[in-house]
């Protein structure tokens, strides 16, 4: 076996590289170490409207906590559906980053009860919180009397979103109230040529969709109950819900589960479809990208239904930089940091001392709704479900949109809850 | 039938045999034009790769991708290369260190399971080889366990360590074949009798004539740790982890940026393909060596 | 004591290695298997003996039979897999085998997938399988459009039955040059008296690979099979990077990582070790079948 030269130099080059790299290795290249005054921000807020609010709010912590550097320690996937398996990772390498972003509510509980979040009650009370928040919302933060993490915001999930112009070229002048009439309008699009007027993408965009339906068809506390464990999931009420569910699904793209919410927006800027549900995240999404053509409604039936969830931060286990992450959780907490974040994020400020003449057009809406609604939870996003839960319940609507199989996905979400189900 | 074929012998036997030269006829134009066709087929994601990574704006989109750029522009290589650059350095000192470390252990395995035929010396190597079949997800977990538990910190020393442990069946094979067929048994012979240990024959006598299967073992393991996703994503994460991560979360995202994501793949890819292309031969014979008979 | 003397330092060389792959291949799949009759289904402790409840969950107690689900799609994927690289690699293998010029650069240009991460080349095949049909398809749709082959348009890894031999096209893609170099080293192996010997009695070209040639192959065939086999049944980076973790495309490497995700360590558990059972069943008698033959040569 003859060595060519170019083999020779290569193997000069790799040689020279290992070199190269055993010297560069030494140079501290884990970054983040203890001491440091760096703060890592965990979130999936990377993109648009997401990644605008949180520019805001680091604006804000560059002021209020001089000396501390932001990390962004972004990863995009919508709903956190990648972001979660990073987080999860990290938590379980004991490495995890010096805040992250949880989901208010029985998501939340997942990581207290593993004990990878630290008690804040002592903080509450220097930082003055425990008023500046709904009691409501303090509860969902709370595990045996203690305050685990800082609320950043509320959004609301059971939104419709239109393009304008598609809508009235195809003569609908109202909003549809419910579920017929809104069967009808997408009867209307249909006729006027747009195919798939309901845009929607992969598994938990589905969820969110059924979860509508099902405030429609079962009422707000009936609804509640099925992610506690109180409403039995076998009912003939849920049985039409999922019906009513698999007659919409009929109006969507079939290419749903190649999609992320974002390619399902896409459909509605471009007017390839007419509707979609989604979180009133999307209303910042479309403005950053200056789209400024939408409109909204409740979804049909919900009436006087606020489904909410919250985006919180919590101080992690092992933190590096303990210091650093509380100015972090107080800018979060602080009235200016809600308004220099919510004011992009299209959510509404959790404080309830914040003034609506702040805001854009739709959060001033929703902040007058959010104080005279009803309050349901979400279970795609974490408020009314566990992480085992949204993963089961993910995965089932994952199968129903191929097999569109009723009997099913009702079994299937039932045996979810029966093992999943917070009593 | 000889176990593993000695990989550059497999390689030299892939050298045509003679060489065409029979006049064009109808058979040899299908031949040629089914050879062109897979070759279209084959470079066709590649194309697309390319093209994509120059393009900017309104030019990137699903349905106009097989058009080449209106304005080329290097910035989403730009881009791409900013969110990858750190994990592009620490893939190296992943890579190599795994490359090196891991041919030495095989060879001085290899010797042994050549030479030294002790009792059960066919089981040992059994399952020592089995080592290499296993789904890691069937450790993964247990492992992830104990590196947590002990302390150590996630990123590359941890992977540089796992990948060699796991790299030790395929290196040993390969060295195990190299030994077996290369290394006459009268130069091991002549060496004892001069009274050379083991370890002297090994170090004197037979690495200086094992550069071949360096070559092949370095090749193989330097780009399954390049290449790997499965350990980085347990053992490691995007602030510390090796390029295939870095990668799947610039691609990954929402709405990713298309031009980007591509720059990115062909950046991730780039290190591997050049030494498949300068060491292209022993790079198939690595590849042959993965095989456990030829 | 003269055995030890004279085995004894190699096996001294060897153990370290011995002892390191008896832990972390052996001793770990021992501590999988512990965690899989367990009911440690979340982060917190507890270690309750469960026996084989875990496996007979996965199998009739799964909701919408998630992990028969997860098995079908494993077993689509590996049999169009396998047929499509055997296939193709063997298709490369005789084309430059009956002799082209310049047959090194083909070589090249055929096995030069086998270099790339399937997390890079995952990037750009979700881009070509773009699952829209008709106005506005992209990717390989939109190629089909364009030669006017719009009926071969279709939904790829979204079809709901046959989805999983769509993402099978990325992995025979990367694989077919591995097996073409396979088959092309199996044919230049054999020796050239034989091919003459046929030629002398008058076979035609088709009796000389069917009678002589192929019946040489077996052996490559089989390798070739169990090397892209076993690399199947583990396949994680490629549909992790092309659909993402999903029902559709689920497979049980896949399903270990998401039930993971949510800390159900012992039944992600019970999952590998089905996975590491699957490949057992086949690696195990190739291994010993091929110690037999290499004592008996």
């Amino acid at each position: 076996m003859r060595f060519t030269r170019r083999a020779a130099v290569a193997v000069v080059g790799v040689a020279a590289l290992l070199a190269a790299s055993a010297c560069g290795s030494s140079d501290g290249s884990s970054g983040g170490g203890s001491g440091s005054k760096k703060v890592e921000v965990f979130t999936w807020w990377a993109d648009g409207g997401e990644k605008a609010g949180l520019d805001g709010l680091v604006a804000q912590f560059g002021k209020d906590c001089a000396g501390q550097e932001f990390v962004n320690g972004a990863v995009a996937g919508g709903a956190g559906a990648n972001a979660k398996n990073v987080l999860a990772s990290r938590l379980q390498q004991s490495d995890p980053p010096d805040t992250f972003q949880a989901h208010a509510g029985a998501e939340l509980q997942d990581y207290i009860k593993a004990g990878q979040v630290e008690d804040l009650s002592a903080d509450y009370d220097t930082w003055g919180l425990k008023t500046a928040f709904p009691a409501g919302l303090i509860q969902n933060l709370t595990v045996d009397g203690k305050i685990y993490s800082v609320p950043a915001n509320i959004h609301r999930a059971n939104v419709v979103w239109t393009n304008k112009k598609v809508v009235a070229d195809a003569g609908i002048t109202d909003d549809p109230k419910d579920m017929a009439s809104f069967i009808a309008d997408l009867d209307k699009l249909k006729a006027k040529g747009i195919k798939t007027p309901l845009a929607v993408g992969k598994d938990w965009t589905m969820l969110m969709l059924l979860e509508s339906v099902l405030i429609t068809d079962l009422g707000a506390d009936k609804f509640t109950g099925l992610w506690n464990g109180t409403t039995d999931w076998n009912g003939a009420d849920v049985t039409k819900g999922i019906n009513d569910f698999k007659t919409l699904l009929t109006y969507t793209n079939t290419d749903r589960d190649a999609l992320d919410w974002t390619d399902a927006e896409k459909l509605v800027m471009d007017g390839k479809a007419a509707y979609q549900l989604m979180g009133d995240w999307e209303a910042a999404d479309m403005d950053a990208k200056k789209f400024a053509d939408y409109g909204w409604f409740t979804f049909p039936g919900n009436g006087d239904t606020y489904q909410w969830l919250a985006d919180s931060f919590v101080l992690p286990k092992g933190a590096k930089n303990v210091d650093g992450t509380k100015c972090w959780l107080k800018t979060v907490g602080s009235a200016d940091g809600q308004k220099a974040f919510n004011t992009k994020k299209g959510s509404i400020p959790a404080r309830i001392d914040a003034s609506p003449a702040d805001y854009p057009k739709y959060q001033q809406a929703a902040m007058a709704d959010w104080k005279t609604f009803k309050q349901v939870p979400s279970c795609a996003h974490g408020s009314g479900c566990s992480q085992g839960f949204q993963g089961a319940a993910n995965s089932a609507l994952g199968a129903f949109s191929t097999n569109q199989d009723v009997a099913g996905l009702q079994k299937a979400m039932a045996t979810a809850a029966s093992q999943f189900a917070a009593k | 039938m000889t176990t593993v074929a000695v990989p550059p012998a497999a390689v030299e036997s892939l050298a045509p045999r003679r060489k065409a030269k029979r006049p064009f006829g109808p058979a040899s134009i299908v031949k040629y034009a089914l050879a062109i066709l897979f070759l279209l087929i084959v470079l066709m994601p590649l194309y697309v790769l390319i093209v994509t990574s120059f393009k900017s704006g309104g030019d990137i989109g699903v349905t106009s991708q097989w058009n080449l750029p209106e304005h080329w522009t290097t910035a989403s290589w730009v881009k791409a290369w900013s969110s990858l650059r750190d994990s592009f350095f620490r893939t190296f000192q992943l890579a190599i260190p795994v490359a090196v470390i891991s041919s030495l252990i095989g060879a001085a395995n290899g010797f042994v399971l050549s030479r030294w035929r002790f009792p059960g010396a066919d089981v040992v190597f059994t399952l020592i080889l089995f080592g290499m079949f296993i789904p890691y997800q069937a450790v993964m977990i247990p492992l992830r366990e104990i590196v947590t538990t002990l302390g150590i910190p996630p990123g590359i020393p941890t992977l540089v360590f796992v990948h060699c442990i796991y790299g030790i069946p395929i290196c040993t094979l390969i060295f195990r074949n190299y030994y077996a067929t290369t290394v006459p048994e009268e130069l091991v012979e002549a060496a004892r009798v001069d009274g050379a240990g083991l370890l002297r024959t090994f170090g004197w006598i037979i690495l200086p004539i094992s550069i071949p299967g360096f070559v092949v073992t370095i090749i193989w393991q330097f780009t399954s740790a390049w290449n790997d996703y499965l350990f980085a994503i347990f053992l490691s994460n995007t602030r510390n982890g090796p390029i295939t991560i870095a990668l799947n979360a610039l691609a990954g995202a929402q709405s990713p940026d298309y031009a980007a994501s591509m720059a990115g793949a062909l950046i991730t890819s780039l290190p591997t393909l050049i030494v498949y292309v300068l060491l292209g031969r022993w790079f198939i014979g690595g590849l042959m060596a993965g095989s456990v008979k030829s | 004591m003269r055995r030890l003397r004279h085995w004894g330092p190699g096996l001294l060389l060897l153990s370290p290695s011995l002892i390191l792959l008896a832990i972390f291949v052996y001793g770990l799949i021992a501590w999988t298997t512990k965690m899989s009759v367990s009911d440690q289904h979340t982060a917190l402790k507890s270690n309750g003996f469960v026996g084989l409840d875990n496996y007979k969950n996965l199998f009739t107690n799964d909701i919408q039979d998630r992990f028969v689900h997860s098995l079908r799609n494993l077993l689509i994927f590996t049999v169009v897999f396998l047929v499509g690289a055997m296939l193709f690699g063997l298709i490369w293998a005789l084309i430059l085998e009956r002799g082209v010029r310049a047959e090194g650069f083909f070589r090249t240009i055929y096995l030069f997938p086998m270099a790339v991460s399937f997390v890079a080349s995952g990037v750009v095949w979700r881009w070509l399988m773009n699952p829209v049909v008709g106005d506005g398809a992209g990717g390989i749709n939109a190629l089909f459009a364009s030669l006017h082959l719009d009926f071969l348009q279709n939904k790829w890894w979204t079809n709901p039955t046959w989805g999983m031999a769509a993402m099978a096209m990325p992995a025979i893609w990367q694989l077919s040059g591995y097996v073409m170099a396979l088959f092309l080293a199996g044919f230049r192996g054999i020796p050239q008296e034989l091919r003459e010997a046929a030629a002398m009695d008058g076979a035609s070209t088709y009796r000389l690979y069917r009678n002589v040639i192929f019946p040489q192959l077996t052996p490559v065939a089989l390798s070739a099979l169990i090397i892209l086999g076993h690399m199947s049944m583990k396949m994680f980076d490629l549909i992790m990077s092309v659909s993402g973790p999903q029902w559709l495309t689920e497979v049980p490497a896949v399903y270990v990582w998401q039930t993971l995700l949510t800390s159900d360590y012992a039944k992600a558990a019970a999952i590998s070790i089905v996975l590491l059972l699957l490949v057992a069943v086949v690696i195990v008698p190739y291994l010993i079948y091929t110690n037999r033959a290499e004592k008996n040569s």
